[in-house]
């Protein structure tokens, strides 16, 4: 052996570098890592294929139509005037088909004519212009009730007009006057670029964060704890265990971010879709990055903590979904109290350690002081810090110690009969 | 409650046990140790001094708290009271790349390759892995397991797994290797290969201590030994010492079954009378000596026709000082109980 090399004492982000490293690459140069990074195309995947059944759905049942059953004149006028009026109304004219005898339509029963139809008419207007009559489904014919009023008025403007001699009258144009930003729209954009973040923020925490549950589950199985445990302090193998489940989600984030801006950009969505940020896109998107990492770091160290106290996977399992529903509370606050007018509700989610990386992005998204971000960092930089030690000392004091139940076993065998 | 040396002893524990001397330089020196679990005290003010480049022993039953105080001294776990020292250093994981762990319960990750489980146990006390990953092949190749380096822990059978971790403890050339029950779980041949060990490690300068309930394997390799029963150390010192606690047993075979020469034999002398008409006697040696004994029997004319004197080994050291704290420590049960805290 080499003795050109001695071993050093090693700080605790020296040592907690060397437990990053090797989890690290542990986790990616597993299998498992390949499904991971497949994970977020699931639904997406799924979505597609519900979207293309639907589609085929919708092909094959067709629109629901009207059956127009007046007098012949009034049948062909309310018809002409639904097609002059089409491109105003837009989706909201019903599809109009004519039905039954033109001569005699008018003196049958509508209820019964409706009966009578196999294809896709859904409801009968009949009597004449002046005082059309809807029968069919309540919910429908509430709901073609003011556009086949507005089309009988139209026809019979249209039929006065022919009988003077006059055609048409063309509907008026209406200019257009865009104003690009008032205050309201921009207050308001701001506030969905916000929104928007926020809810990234917590997909990505709640989908990644919650993998540090059972982070400590191998080492306990393995017995390989306490052989970290004598060589580095505790909250060493913590941080360790943070940053490389952070690098892992990184790495994750990565894949799936130039995946998912690709079909994004090729589907010719961009992020000027959104109003700017206050503070830019560029510090918005280096803020964002470390907003995600407190979040990952807080939540990471909370669950790490809890996970470690679980002795066995089932145990584990057990705490995922209480440990997801509290991310879910934190977000939700996160976001109410953004859109909040109560400063003192906004300012307690900018304070309290899990909600602040969420409050402050969406601060981010509406007000350009750059120096409350880096306080609101340093604080949460401090309560992570705070967690491991605390979550450390507690699984020191909890699960590093030799078994009561063994020695108290031994000494049941001690006892004389 | 931690206390540093001087308090400790302001404390009044100045007169605490100890067989070493103070020119010897200490690899730990450990006062009053105390430690408690859920209101269990599983370590009971554990005194231990071991002096560099010792081979030393921790012996005691399963559940005495051998574990617990080596864990104490390696600082995964602190103590509730009293005082520790590891490499002149009182906090453990200062000096943690001069220490070497075993622990008892074996561990390395499954799919590590051999010589990278044991370049990270280096890594993890400041050797460079680099480095750790060279000396990870030649100690596997001077161990005759140069073949599995390359193979993954999980691929390796458990003693080989429990090889590959002990080389993993020494790869980083420590000045102090802690054992907890190293012995468990090898074979014979491995065994005596572990044996060779830890003696080629305290050639080197190395201190050794290893926790053990398998007292041969102390009784041929240690100076000095502690010996842990119920939390607390009823006996720390030389082996030599040990041994002499207990009275060298005499063996006696005499021609005439009784006379006046048996007053000089003590009361609870055994005997064991044989069909061919002698008699053998077992008792502990007088505190007169074998003269005394030796004149009596023959003034008396016992008719000595065969008489030996066997010093007690270590095993028999180890039963009687362990049995009796045990046995005090089972007797405080009842009435700890009472005041509804528990002790051994």
């Amino acid at each position: 052996m080499s003795n050109d090399h001695t071993s050093g004492r090693l700080s605790t982000l020296q040592a907690a570098m060397v437990i990053a490293r090797r989890d690290f690459s542990a986790i990616l140069f597993s299998r498992s890592f390949f499904i991971f990074l497949l994970g977020p195309l699931f639904p997406v995947i799924v979505a597609l294929a519900a979207g293309s059944i639907g589609q085929q759905v919708d092909s094959n049942i067709a629109r629901t139509t009207l059956g127009v059953a007046m007098s012949a004149t009034d049948s062909t006028a309310l018809i002409a005037a639904r097609q002059h009026m089409e491109p105003q109304l837009g989706g909201q004219a019903p599809d109009m088909v004519l039905i039954g005898d033109r001569g005699s339509s008018a003196s049958t029963d509508p209820g019964a004519l409706l009966r009578q139809q196999q294809g896709n008419v859904a409801a009968i207007v009949s009597g004449s212009l002046a005082k059309p009559v809807l029968t069919g489904a309540p919910g429908l014919i509430n709901a073609w009730q003011g556009p086949v009023s507005l089309i009988a008025a139209q026809a019979q403007d249209r039929a006065q007009q022919q009988a003077q001699g006059w055609g048409p009258s063309p509907f008026p144009t209406v200019a257009l006057a865009p104003v690009e930003n008032t205050n309201a729209a921009e207050r308001q954009g701001r506030m969905r670029t916000a929104q928007s973040a926020q809810t990234l923020l917590f997909l990505l925490t709640m989908l990644l964060a919650g993998m540090v549950l059972s982070n400590l589950v191998e080492e306990k199985a393995n017995k390989i704890i306490e052989v970290l445990a004598a060589a580095i302090p505790m909250n060493a193998v913590f941080y360790g265990k943070l940053f490389a489940m952070l690098g892992v989600s990184f790495v994750g984030i990565a894949a799936w971010g130039a995946t998912f801006g690709s079909l994004a950009i090729a589907g010719g969505h961009s992020l000027s879709e959104l109003v700017a940020p206050a503070v830019g896109w560029p510090l918005f998107i280096a803020l964002g990055i470390a907003y995600f990492t407190m979040a990952y770091l807080l939540l990471g160290s909370v669950f790490l903590t809890i996970g470690s106290m679980a002795a066995t996977v089932r145990e584990v399992q057990t705490l995922s979904m209480p440990a997801s529903m509290s991310q879910l509370m934190v977000f939700f606050f996160a976001t109410y109290a953004t859109a909040s007018a109560s400063a003192g509700l906004t300012l307690t989610a900018q304070l309290v350690p899990f909600s602040s990386p969420f409050a402050m992005l969406g601060k981010a998204a509406q007000d350009g002081v750059i120096w409350p971000h880096l306080a609101a960092l340093v604080w949460q930089a401090l309560w992570v810090a705070l967690v491991i030690h605390f979550g450390s000392n507690l699984f020191r004091r909890r699960v590093m110690k030799s078994g009561p139940q063994k020695i108290k076993a031994v000494k049941r065998k001690l006892q004389p009969a | 409650m931690k206390m540093e040396l001087g308090q400790w002893q302001a404390a009044g524990n100045a007169a605490a046990p100890s067989t070493i001397s103070d020119s010897v330089p200490l690899a730990i020196e450990a006062r009053g140790l105390v430690k408690c679990f859920d209101g269990f005290t599983a370590v009971d003010g554990v005194d231990l001094l071991v002096p560099e480049g010792a081979i030393y022993g921790v012996l005691g039953p399963n559940g005495a708290g051998k574990t617990t105080t080596l864990r104490m001294l390696l600082g995964i776990i602190d103590p509730d009271a009293g005082y520790r020292r590891v490499l002149g250093c009182e906090r453990p994981h200062d000096v943690a790349h001069r220490i070497g762990y075993l622990p008892e319960e074996r561990g390395l990750y499954p799919a590590m390759k051999a010589y990278e489980a044991i370049a990270f146990v280096g890594a993890l006390r400041g050797l460079p892995l680099v480095e750790g990953r060279k000396r990870g092949r030649a100690l596997l190749e001077e161990h005759g397991l140069g073949y599995a380096a390359d193979r993954q822990i999980r691929q390796l059978s458990k003693g080989m797994a429990q090889q590959v971790q002990l080389l993993a403890t020494l790869v980083h050339e420590p000045r102090l290797v802690i054992f907890d029950e190293p012995f468990s779980g090898l074979d014979a041949l491995n065994q005596g290969k572990l044996e060779r060990m830890m003696r080629g490690l305290a050639e080197r300068g190395t201190t050794v201590i290893f926790s053990t309930h398998v007292i041969a394997h102390a009784e041929r390799l240690c100076d000095s030994v502690a010996i842990i029963a119920g939390g607390k150390v009823p006996f720390a010192g030389p082996v030599d010492v040990a041994r002499d606690r207990i009275r060298p047993q005499v063996r006696l075979e005499t021609r005439a079954g009784d006379g006046l020469w048996r007053a000089a034999l003590p009361d609870d002398a055994r005997c064991e009378r044989k069909a061919n008409g002698t008699t053998f006697w077992f008792f502990p040696l007088p505190e007169s000596g074998v003269e005394p004994l030796l004149r009596a029997l023959i003034e008396g004319e016992a008719g000595i026709l065969s008489l030996s004197i066997e010093r007690a080994g270590l095993h028999d050291a180890f039963v009687a000082i362990a049995g009796e704290a045990a046995a005090r420590a089972l007797e405080e049960v009842p009435e700890e109980q009472s005041t509804g805290s528990k002790r051994r």
